[in-house]
């Protein structure tokens, strides 16, 4: 019995041993470990928002100004002087609902896509999951984000009672997905710009560029619908396409809705945070001999 | 007592140079080679040993090589070596913050590093905030930091600025409020490099307290590095020396600092004559010294309680000799550059003549305790500093049976030998 007990002991300890090793499993992903740092993931939320508008006299204030001036820009520069349509939504009610989700995504892909170079110094320091920071970058830019969102309700209301005849449509219900896949497509390409910028900085420069890019090959200030039906499928490859679409086709009743893009779309992103992970997952451990 | 960590032949690698597209090529080189053809890194064979002075052949060099140790539950293990043996990669490797190139490193429970304490600080944030955001880094849940909040304030004593950003802190606050954090963190495993350097006095003698607190008290493995050779055998029971990235020494602290004490100053057999580092204006110039007992016989090594006389040789000019304001000193220091004791002309500054160009200081009883001294030789002419070299012998002393009881002295009791007797 002594004996048996002891075997049993002994096994427990060899258990409670963690190793680190030079070996790179795939798929060694620990999950479970970014979820018992979940505290830390909520101070990083809080610090990225606080330290946002420290030492500024407008403070959370530019997270409006910003929006209303890109508004106001683009419904001088593309709906006067180049004529593009809006199908006949008012400018400042159009450009918002694309430019809320686009500025989200975009924003959180700058952000992530710096994750190691920016926080090197304290990666240098202490080991905590690495994918914090990415995620609480993702979740802090949610609270500029909804405070815009209030900004795109008031425009909305205010049109809603001049009588334009808009109305939500039952697809506004598909709206947190809406967010939670702007938010996956970003965190992914996020993490995969960053792994892959650690060692080798040339496509740190092409990200800025191709981010303003990819804002026009998405229908942000044109609606998809005025693209020709046999060339829309093209558009629709790019998956932030169908997010914007749904959303401005449950919001203001214009765009192009399927569900096979958005089905698309939402695989794409599942995909994209997978493959995101492992490659992150992998920099992580020896990155900082590079960086 | 159980195994905390155990390394098994644990290597890092590091390139040396800058990255740019030459560094491209050799990625692929490795890419090709092993997941290719399934071969062995090719990079990996031609490192070399990690000799900051010297230039090597190489650009890939082992910061580590094939380290080996087991760490037992509860040890205070101290970590010495010179800049760049490879102490701060060990510690960087065991709080994960980078991964080997080879080898395994296993251990039990947490490991809190103390790597450079409180840089994971925002600057824009106040000490609380601080307090939250360090912790949580470090892997303590809020609750947990809550419950210690006070306990880590009071600890670090910076309670009045504890709601003022940490930007307004002074490096020393900076460094207390950190190491504070850390050490109630309760880790299993605690690993501290050089975080003393910047606290002041009284928060040094704090800190170490805590460490031993630490380890005693509740059984946690503390891994320290330092170049504070007496922070270190005051706090660790064994230790390791690193050279070049190996380990080259290791045992129980007392013998490790004397061995690193002992090879950091060794000075090859050159004639003191010919020793370059020296100051002075050379009017008086050491040549030789020797250490001889009541035989006459020259020796390094003495008995407690043994008559010894030193003698000195020197080149002057015949004008010269001892007075008030020319005199021939010898400082003793033990193997910490501690002074022990001081022999000097000065002393007896009657005009005396040099004969055959030495002067013998006589020593009728040697009472240092046992151990290794270190002798300096100073002399000034005139008020004017002529010769000054440091180290320039070694004199051993042992004790044997000094009361002639047959019994042996305890260790740690101190530098000097007390003759006396019961009545």
């Amino acid at each position: 019995m002594t004996i048996f007990k002891h075997t049993i002991n002994k096994q427990t300890q060899e258990e409670q041993y963690s190793t680190i090793t030079s070996a790179n499993r795939l798929l060694d992903v620990n999950l479970k470990e970014l979820i018992a740092y979940k505290d830390l993931i909520r101070m990083y939320v809080k610090r990225n928002i606080v330290t946002f508008y420290k030492q500024t006299i407008l403070g959370p204030l530019w997270f409006i100004i910003q929006p209303i001036l890109t508004t106001v820009m683009f419904m001088f520069v593309f709906g006067n002087l180049a004529g593009i349509s809006t199908d006949g939504i008012p400018g400042p009610l159009f450009y918002f609902a694309g430019i809320i989700i686009w500025n989200y995504f975009a924003d959180c892909l700058n952000a992530t896509s710096g994750t190691f170079t920016t926080n090197q110094n304290v990666f240098g320091k202490v080991y905590f999951p690495r994918l914090v920071v990415p995620v609480a970058v993702t979740i802090s830019n949610l609270v500029k984000f909804f405070i815009q969102l209030a900004i795109f309700l008031i425009i909305y209301i205010v049109y809603a009672i001049q009588g334009i005849g808009i109305a939500p449509n039952v697809y506004i219900i598909l709206f947190p997905l809406l967010v939670i896949m702007a938010a996956g497509l970003a965190l992914g390409f996020g993490i995969i710009f960053s792994s892959m910028t650690t060692k080798y900085r040339d496509l740190t420069f092409l990200l800025q560029f191709g981010v303003q890019l990819w804002m026009y090959a998405t229908p942000v200030i044109y609606p998809l619908s005025t693209m020709p039906a046999d060339k829309q499928w093209i558009f629709q490859l790019n998956p932030m396409t169908s997010i914007i679409e749904t959303f401005k086709y449950a919001a203001i009743g214009n765009g192009v809705f399927s569900w096979g893009w958005l089905g698309y779309s939402f695989a794409f992103m599942i995909v994209l945070l997978l493959v995101g992970i492992v490659i992150f997952n992998k920099v992580e451990k020896s990155f900082m001999d590079t960086v | 007592m159980a195994t905390a960590i155990k390394i098994e032949n644990v290597s890092k690698q590091y390139r040396l140079g800058v990255i740019s597209t030459g560094t491209l090529s050799h990625d692929l080189n490795r890419w090709w080679a092993t997941k290719i053809m399934r071969k062995e890194d090719p990079y990996l064979k031609i490192g070399e040993t990690n000799d900051r002075s010297t230039k090597g052949k190489s650009e890939y060099v082992w910061a580590l090589k094939d380290i080996n140790m087991e760490i037992e539950q509860g040890d205070v293990v101290g970590i010495i070596g010179k800049n760049g043996a490879g102490k701060s990669t060990l510690l960087k490797l065991l709080s994960r913050v980078t991964k080997p190139t080879t080898g395994t490193i296993k251990y039990k429970g947490r490991i809190a590093s103390l790597l450079e304490v409180g840089t994971g600080f925002h600057p824009e944030m106040t000490g609380r905030e601080n307090i939250y955001m360090n912790g949580a880094i470090m892997g303590m849940t809020r609750a947990e930091i809550t419950r210690k909040l006070d306990e880590i304030v009071d600890f670090s004593g910076c309670e009045r600025y504890i709601d003022t950003p940490v930007k307004r802190y002074s490096s020393g606050m900076t460094v207390r409020l950190g190491f504070a954090i850390a050490a109630h963190l309760d880790p299993e495993i605690l690993v501290v490099d050089e975080v003393l350097a910047v606290g002041d006095a009284e928060f040094q003698k704090k800190a170490i307290g805590k460490m031993q607190d630490v380890s005693k008290g509740e059984g946690r493995t503390v891994l320290f590095v330092s170049h504070n050779m007496a922070a270190v055998q005051n706090l660790c029971k064994r230790g390791y020396i690193l050279n070049n990235g190996q380990i080259y020494y290791t045992g129980q602290i007392d013998d490790v600092v004397s061995k690193y004490m002992l090879n950091q100053d060794i000075r090859s057999q050159l004639k003191l004559s010919e020793i370059k580092e020296r100051k002075g204006n050379g009017v008086l110039k050491f040549i030789d010294i020797k250490f001889i007992d009541e035989k006459g016989i020259e020796r390094n090594t003495f008995e407690v309680g043994e008559k010894l006389t030193i003698k000195i040789y020197v080149k002057v000019l015949d004008s010269f000799h001892i007075s008030k304001t020319s005199r021939i000193d010898i400082g003793i220091n033990n193997i910490m550059d501690t002074r022990i004791t001081w022999l000097s002309t000065y002393m007896y500054s009657d005009r005396v003549e040099l004969k055959d160009d030495c002067v013998c200081f006589f020593i009728s009883q040697l009472l240092l305790n046992d151990g290794m001294y270190n002798v300096n030789l100073y002399s000034t002419v005139d008020n004017d500093l002529a010769d000054w070299i440091r180290n320039v012998a070694r004199l051993q002393v042992v004790f044997h049976d000094f009361y002639k009881s047959g019994r042996e002295l305890p260790e740690g009791q101190g530098c000097f030998i007390t003759d006396f007797k019961m009545i």
